[in-house]
């Protein structure tokens, strides 16, 4: 899918994201102030899904956004429908083993091939389990999932739920505190919520001022609007 | 069908620290010089603009900068009953590409293996007798002393501007540096970087418990410098991305900072990118080498002839090179018998997590800030009582704080949900973590060879990595992480974390690029590739560059012994090589 993102032009209809925490940011508005962002790679059920997963792991609570917040959804949609979703510079030539655990990931699936498969086989999983989508679920229950998958006592049709689980986890905290111009981090949920005030540059002035709190305002690789999100 | 080229004086195969050094070296000795980079090319501006380059998830985590295993990598496996799998991804080391080679994304930490690493068989029998050193272990002396090569570990501290406080110039040992280091003709050409708050409670900490910290040698500009090539670098700006980053501030060395200026402007010397070397060519008597064939972008293949080749490219790329282009004997760990691919060897790392009270504000740094002891490097202490050869140095360096993978959680802290944004927002800003830097030695089954299964993408064998930790860096490696517990409770934290480096080597997890050997140097044509001028026993007009030539690993980052051998290699081309072309040591 390859939607222009410009403001106004945008298909509201089947293909869209919901957007949570919307502020119009001044003049660099971010396509999302305008409305619903189009997804790249996610379906919208899967959409759904991996925004209801990614909240469990970095839940929005009252001590800062999480994931939903930060839009991390929407990073791992876009990080799955260009080249690392690809595994564009992995060496994907058989023949293909399990191997150790020392020996890394061996599957034949690329990262988006891995979540689309493993997804569907979660989903599977849950209807049979639980007679509902994992997004029906109570978030006890989605937790008790997600742990059923990162301690592999959750077997999945077709995959490893153990490697699903570490690619899910890696990214979402990678959406979490990325640069936003990759779609997460929103507004800079992420890098506010630790302290890390951005790529600023130059600090000879304040690295030996030990102990005191570094006071800029947070800055990101476009500038200091963090909704920003580079398309393309 | 190669198209054949006109020929050079020398072929480099790769174009980053190594090739940088070697070309600038004999260009002014009058040598036609050609570099030969299957990347791309690279410079400051616009590559590593600070506009762009401070890009964490880009470089750091999708490893921008680095070799891309679709096109280059290797199968691993821990045991030789193992079948090897390929490196699909990177983790555990990662080497570079294209013009500059991992000289970019290094982080500068410049050190000198110590005299005694030089000489460790000889030197550990001598002091701890012949059955200290476990049956299996394959280490030798490199055939070569300091006192050799210290005016090329000076050359190239000039080179880069390196910022540190000398510990030992001439004999004469000097208020806060390194008491152990080996002598130095002359101290830094620049003073140490401005220190972090971490290093600060570190280097206290340390002092308190009895050990003698000291400033890193950093190749990190902690004031404007001109090098002896007339090349200008600028005082960094401890922005924290150096490691795995390029500078865009001309304050890191790399080879775009401190040689090509002058360099690329040279007429006998050219490059060309986009040029894959795949065979070092030889006679019919398979004693001299006529050149290299090498792939473009297009699929077409060259034919490059040359008078000398020298191999320039990452450790365990060399030694490939040599296998593939039947060079030397290949090592067969059956019968113990061979040379190339023998000694593989890598380092073992371990770390302690401190969480502190104050502020560390670990986003401000430089890839060399660091300090450091080194009571337990090399043989700077009695190993009778701990049973292990080698040892390791162990610091704490403010690099940056990156936060997608440079944060550090209290132990016990939920991997994810509540729990874990909690610890996030709680230890980011007031977390640091102590380094512990460890030798690894090399043994009769870590070695590389020519994987039976897996091609690359001109249908060459992939090389194969048989490696894994041993009893003997086990021990040593928990020695070094309990000094380093040592240091981190008297740092008064509210909390540390010990990790040290457990179970079977794993390719997963970043460790270090410092991978080391596959055509080890010596004395002995038996157990080397190469004599102690870097030159091929087998074929005197190959000569093979970087830590792929270290017959096992020291406790320090190899780069400044890589680049101060390279010098070395260079004088004795010029020196002696080119009045007589032939063998420059007969045994």
């Amino acid at each position: 899918m390859s939607i222009p993102m410009s403001r106004r032009s945008l298909i509201k209809a089947a293909l869209v994201l919901p957007v949570v925490g919307v502020v119009g940011c001044g003049q660099h508005e971010d396509a999302r102030a305008s409305g619903p962002i189009a997804r790249r790679f996610f379906s919208e059920a899967e959409q759904r899904w991996v925004e209801a997963a990614t909240a469990r792991l970095i839940p929005d609570e009252e001590d800062g956004l999480g994931a939903g917040g930060a839009h991390v959804a929407l990073f791992i949609d876009r990080q799955l429908a260009g080249p690392y979703g690809h595994a564009h510079r992995w060496y994907m030539q058989g023949p293909w083993e399990k191997g150790t655990d020392e020996q890394g990931y061996q599957l034949k699936l690329t990262p988006a091939e891995l979540y689309r498969t493993a997804i569907r086989n979660i989903e599977d999983w849950c209807r049979q389990n639980h007679q509902k989508s994992f997004v029906e679920l109570s978030a006890v229950q989605q937790d008790d999932v997600l742990h059923g998958l990162e301690g592999g006592d959750i077997k999945l049709a077709d995959v490893p739920a153990k490697a699903f689980f570490t690619m899910l986890l890696s990214n979402t905290v990678e959406g979490f505190l990325a640069d936003p111009m990759y779609g997460g981090n929103y507004q800079f949920a992420g890098w506010k919520l630790v302290g890390f005030p951005g790529p600023r540059y130059n600090y000879v002035a304040e690295i030996e001022q030990y102990g005191k709190p570094y006071t800029q305002p947070t800055v990101g690789i476009l500038g200091r609007d963090g909704s920003l999100l580079r398309e393309g | 069908m190669a198209t054949r080229l006109k020929p050079v004086d020398v072929v480099l195969v790769g174009f980053g620290w190594t090739a940088s050094i070697m070309a600038q070296q004999l260009t002014d000795a009058g040598m036609q010089v050609l570099a030969l980079e299957r990347g791309k090319f690279r410079d400051t501006v616009p590559d590593f603009a600070t506009t762009q380059i401070q890009d964490e998830l880009r470089y750091a985590v999708r490893d921008g900068l680095f070799q891309e295993p679709a096109r280059d990598t290797l199968t691993f496996r821990n045991s030789m009953d193992q079948t090897a799998l390929p490196m699909r991804h990177l983790g555990s080391f990662l080497p570079g590409v294209g013009v500059g080679g991992a000289g970019v994304h290094w982080n500068g930490q410049t050190w000198r293996f110590l005299p005694e690493d030089f000489v460790i068989r000889s030197h550990t029998e001598q002091r701890y007798g012949k059955s200290f050193i476990p049956p299996d272990m394959t280490i030798q002396d490199w055939g070569i002393t300091y006192a050799e090569l210290e005016p090329h570990y000076d050359a190239f501290d000039y080179l880069c501007g390196v910022s540190g406080q000398a510990g030992n110039i001439q004999g004469q040992l000097q208020i806060g540096g390194n008491p152990f280091e080996g002598p130095r003709q002359r101290g830094y050409p620049l003073a140490p970087l401005k220190r972090s708050h971490a290093t600060v409670l570190f280097d206290k900490a340390a002092r308190s418990v009895g050990f003698q910290p000291f400033p890193c040698a950093a190749a990190n500009t902690s004031a404007a410098y001109t090098n002896p090539l007339g090349v200008q670098m600028g005082p960094c700006t401890y922005c924290g991305y150096c490691e795995w980053f390029g500078c865009g501030n001309y304050s890191k060395a790399s080879p775009q900072t401190t040689i090509l200026p002058v360099l690329l402007k040279k007429p006998n010397f050219s490059y060309r990118t986009g040029a894959d070397v795949t065979r070092i060519n030889l006679d019919s008597s398979g004693k001299h080498a006529t050149g290299v064939t090498y792939v473009d972008e297009q699929g077409r293949v060259f034919e490059q002839p040359a008078a000398l080749v020298i191999c320039c490219a990452f450790a365990q790329h060399n030694a490939l090179l040599l296998l593939l282009s039947k060079i030397g004997q290949p090592y067969d760990p059956k019968t113990n018998t061979g040379v190339v691919g023998r000694n593989y060897a890598y380092q073992i790392t371990s770390s302690v997590d401190v969480f502190l009270d104050e502020l560390m504000n670990p986003f401000m740094g430089a890839g060399a800030l660091g300090q450091a002891i080194d009571e337990f490097n090399g043989d700077n202490f009695d190993h009778g009582p701990e049973g292990f050869v080698g040892g390791g140095y162990i610091a704490l360096w403010s690099t940056g704080g990156r936060p997608i993978l440079q944060h550090q959680l209290p132990e016990g802290t939920p991997k994810w949900g509540a729990g874990w944004k909690k610890a996030m927002a709680d230890n980011y800003l007031k977390s640091a973590s102590i380094a512990t830097h460890g030798s690894v030695m090399s043994y009769r089954d870590s070695y590389l060879d020519l994987d039976p299964t897996y091609r690359d993408i001109y249908g060459d064998p992939l090389l194969r990595l048989t490696f894994d930790f041993h009893p003997n860096e086990h021990k040593m490696s928990g020695f070094l992480t309990d000094k380093a517990a040592l240091i981190a409770q008297a740092m008064k934290p509210r909390s540390f974390h010990a990790k040290p480096r457990t179970g079977h080597y794993s390719i997963i997890p970043y460790q270090t690029t410092h991978n080391t050997g596959g055509c080890a140097m010596g004395a002995d044509p038996k157990t080397s590739v190469v004599n102690k001028y870097l030159q091929c026993w087998d074929v005197p007009n190959v000569f093979v560059m970087g830590s792929s030539v270290f017959p096992q690993n020291a406790g320090y980052n190899p780069t400044g012994t890589v680049a101060a051998l390279t010098y070395w290699a260079a004088a004795a081309i010029r020196d002696k090589y080119l009045k007589n072309p032939g063998p420059l040591v007969q045994v």
